[in-house]
């Protein structure tokens, strides 16, 4: 890892991630997580199930970004095809949005500008790939950020929401770490196979309905503390 | 008085952040300055509360701007992240109603908080902090960087203070001590809606940005 991707791990960054708890709060208002167990079930469940997705988009993102020919609006499309729920499209623009606006101050480059340049609100995990390009790191540590900040997002909301032992949320992500190589390596295989093909239909498309039900039912309730 | 816009300009509007503990009057404030200054500029608002639109909704029911002049930003339960560490959320906001409205001046409004959360430079370029008479006339001494280092400290609800037992002598005192100069409006926004003070206060930062 270089300086620069640790910056990118580090919920320090401004990037606007604090405002957002990847589904926790919606799943705490319906009873669905109430304790560190029912935490870690949720998690391998996001793993599982956004998990592919974000991280082999994260890494392709990555690879994208050394080509400046790159078509950033089909591979940003093919992202948008991936997440049914209108809501968490949303989060995951206005979460790209700010992670752009961000990295290319502390990176400039070439790449972004490109990206920037397209005019539109590219992905979450698409930007983050590009950034971790700017930042002097490859798809391995992209595929890595997309998945630490899935979970790491989802266990600081938990421990606001519900005031769970910090420390056992902790060890409850730490615990996930072997799961959470083997799907880097997977995504980073997936998403070299993509990119190289230039086949936006290579990316994982897994998802899972109660994630996207409950961000509906979110982006519709009155009183909520994160944007999703 | 500010010219007339003739298009899109490229100056940046004066931008201002008004914070402090929860209901300490700062929506008041915000509703205030709208009604004065809305008719001689052009005016945009960002609210950040803690749970709900809550404020955003008391501004658009008071009719006291265009709903599409007011935007809500949720925080994920730390306000002071979102006008200090991680300001992006309201950056996208102001930049966001910039583009649509080419304001004059944006006034931030952070959730309300505890006596340490400021607003980053980055965001806004005054802020003002907002207690209140009720909160108990140590709180000036006690200090925090919202009483020392805020550009305009207001201590509202002066009407309460002999209900509450606070010195308002004591407040002005301890608060220009630790203020080197910066000045500290004392005022009850409910017998004095217009918030005289505050708004020649805002006035004098417009002018002086409208000089640079």
């Amino acid at each position: 890892m270089t300086p620069g991707s640790l910056l990118l791990a580090d919920s320090r960054l401004p990037t606007g991630g604090h405002a957002h708890s990847g589904g926790v709060e919606a799943a705490v208002a319906r009873g669905l997580l109430r304790d560190e167990a029912d935490l870690a079930l949720f998690l391998a469940g996001r793993l599982r199930g956004t998990g592919p997705v974000v991280a082999a988009v994260a890494a392709a993102g990555c690879l994208l970004a050394a080509d400046p020919t790159v078509e950033w609006a089909r591979w940003d499309g093919a992202v948008n095809a991936r997440i049914p729920s209108a809501a968490l499209r949303e989060a995951s623009r206005s979460q790209g949005a700010a992670l752009l606006r961000t990295a290319r101050r502390v990176w400039p480059s070439a790449a972004l500008d490109g990206l920037w340049a397209t005019g539109r609100r590219s992905h979450h995990p698409l930007v983050l790939g590009a950034v971790v390009t700017a930042a002097g790191d490859g798809p391995g540590v992209a595929a890595l950020l997309a998945l630490h900040h899935l979970l790491g997002g989802a266990c600081s909301a938990a421990v606001r929401l519900l005031g769970l032992d910090p420390i056992t949320v902790s060890a409850v992500q730490a615990r996930m770490s072997q799961s959470v190589e083997l799907a880097v390596l997977a995504a980073t295989q997936i998403a070299g196979e993509a990119v190289t093909r230039q086949d936006t239909r290579l990316l994982p498309s897994t998802s899972t309905p109660l994630p996207e039900v409950l961000a509906e039912l979110h982006a519709r309730t009155e009183v909520t503390l994160f944007a999703s | 008085m500010l010219a007339p816009a003739a298009g899109p300009r490229d100056r940046r509007a004066l931008r201002i952040g008004i914070g402090g503990p929860v209901g300490g009057g700062k929506t008041a404030l915000v509703a205030a300055l709208c009604r004065a200054l809305r008719d001689e500029l052009s005016l945009v608002v960002v609210t950040n509360d803690i749970y709900t639109t809550e404020d955003a909704d008391f501004l658009r029911r008071h009719g006291v701007l265009p709903d599409e002049r007011i935007r809500a930003v949720r925080t994920g339960c730390c306000p002071h992240t979102a006008i200090r560490d991680d300001i992006t959320a309201n950056l996208d906001a102001v930049e966001e109603l910039t583009a649509r409205h080419d304001p004059d001046l944006v006034l931030v409004e952070s959730g309300g908080d505890n006596l340490t959360a400021t607003f980053s430079y980055g965001l806004v370029d005054a802020q003002i902090f907002v207690l209140d008479v009720a909160g108990g006339d140590k709180v000036p001494r006690k200090g925090g960087p919202g009483v020392t280092r805020s550009d305009l400290l207001v201590i509202n609800k002066t009407d309460l203070a002999t209900l509450v037992g606070a010195d308002l002598d004591v407040m002005r005192r301890d608060a220009e001590a630790v203020r080197e100069s910066r000045p500290t409006v004392l005022i009850s926004l409910r017998d004095q809606p217009d918030a005289t003070p505050i708004v020649a206060w805002v006035r004098s930062l417009l002018r002086s940005a409208s000089r640079q």
